[in-house]
Order: C-alpha cells, then structure tokens, then sequence
C-alpha cells in the first residue's frame, strides 16, 4: 500500500501511517489528508506542525490528553481543547493529525 | 470509580541490546495515559537508560533517551535513581539528562523529576507500590 506523490511513491501500512518517517513532505502530508477527508488550512496545519516539533524533540507522538493540554500552554484555551481539537480531526486528533505529520500512531492510542 | 493504584516500574537494564528499556518505556507511557500513579525506579545498569548525551547511530536503533523527558507531559513525575548503582558505574546526577515537570498546584513552576535515593531507600519505594512491574 503506497501513496503517489509527485511521481513518487510513499510506502504506508494497513492503517494509512507511513513507513518511513524520512519521506513525509508538506506534499505528501496534502495526499494523507486528502484520502483522510481532510482539507488543510492553517488551523490544521498548526497542530501538524506542533505534532512534527513535538515528536522531533522527544521521540513520541504524544497521547490525545497530552496533545490539547501542550496546545493549551501553547495557543491559548480557545484553541487546546477537545472539541476544537474534533472538529478539526473528527476522526481523532492525535490519531489522524499524526497521520498527516507522517508520525506513527500515539503510543497507548487504541 | 475505580481506585488509583501506585505502579512502580523497575528498570535494571540498560538501554540498547535488548527490548526491555524501550518496552518499559511504552508501558508506562500507557499506564499514564490511564491516569493511574505511576513512579519508575532505576537500579543496575537500569540507571544507564538516563544519562545523558546518548547516540545510536552506530547500532541503528531509534535513541529514545528524549522522550523520558516528555513524561512530565503524562503528570509522570517521580523517577527514583538508585545512588549505588550509580556509584558502582562510575556515574554521578551530573551524568543523567534533565527531567523536570511543571507543577501544576504551584503555578506550573519546574522541578526536578529524577530523585537520587539509597538501596534502603529505594526499599522503601518498592514496599510502597501497589503494583510493582520489572523490566
């Protein structure tokens, strides 16, 4: 299972994560988004971005809880809670926002 | 509501060359997502898993080292580092990497996380748990 990005193709697993965090691209991040039913805007692309730094710094792509209480800290109350968070990601915040970042799915996430 | 149980992680091994560390590592992680209170102790070699400045790049295997200092993040704030086991490796508090977490009864103030104890003390930690998980 792959995604096409400019010609190339980007090997996935069976869930759509990707299996090498070296080919993530803001591309390739586009095409993700697209087959989740997600369009990017700069709202999304915050948390995405905010994913990307958090896990390049510590090595994890944090827990949903985790995720909303740093965003809180970070943006401010109106933007680090759970329900601006869904309707962002309506599938599950750190699940698909991790997905798009091309991060593989949170640890504990089930 | 179920109650909160004290699980203590006791980690004896080093880092790399076997899964153990890494494991350790995700279990608690999703012991803490679950909101029970969770401590880790570092004994033996364990106490190698928090020094600071680790490399892998030459046994291509992910270094994991920074994400013990996401564990703040996860209200995982009590990590017990057994002085003679440090002692014994030639290593000191100056060796381990910084873990802090920010207080949230305290106006989110930083503060240490890692604690260096003695084996007596350490005793203690252990008799203390509910549960206590070995690594």
């Amino acid at each position: 299972m792959a995604y096409q990005v400019n010609g190339q193709t980007v090997e996935h697993d069976e869930e759509g994560y990707i299996t090498n965090l070296g080919d993530w691209s803001k591309e390739l991040a586009e095409v993700i988004a697209e087959a989740e039913e997600i369009e990017m805007d700069d709202e999304r692309w915050e948390v995405v971005n905010f994913l990307r730094e958090y896990y390049d710094e510590y090595q994890i792509a944090p827990a949903v809880r985790v995720l909303i209480k740093a965003l809180k800290k970070s943006m401010g109350p109106e933007k680090g809670n759970n329900k601006y968070m869904y309707e962002l990601f309506p599938y599950g915040p750190a699940k698909q926002a991790c997905k798009i970042a091309g991060l593989p799915k949170p640890t504990g996430c089930v | 509501m179920s109650e909160v149980k004290k699980f203590l992680y006791v980690n004896r091994k080093a880092p790399y060359g076997t899964i153990y560390a890494l494991e350790s590592l995700e279990v608690v992680l999703i012991g803490a997502a679950f909101e029970q209170d969770v401590r880790l102790a570092f004994v033996d070699d364990g106490v190698f898993q928090l020094t600071k400045g680790q490399s892998t790049d030459g046994i291509g295997v992910k270094n994991f080292s920074p994400t013990f200092r996401a564990l703040g993040d996860y209200d995982v704030n009590k990590l017990y580092v057994e002085r003679e086991s440090l002692e014994e490796r030639g290593l000191s508090e100056d060796d381990l990497q910084e873990i802090t977490y920010e207080d949230e009864d305290d106006d989110w103030e930083e503060k240490p996380s890692i604690h260096i104890i003695s084996r007596a003390e350490m005793a203690d930690v252990m008799a203390d748990a509910d549960v206590v998980l070995s690594f």
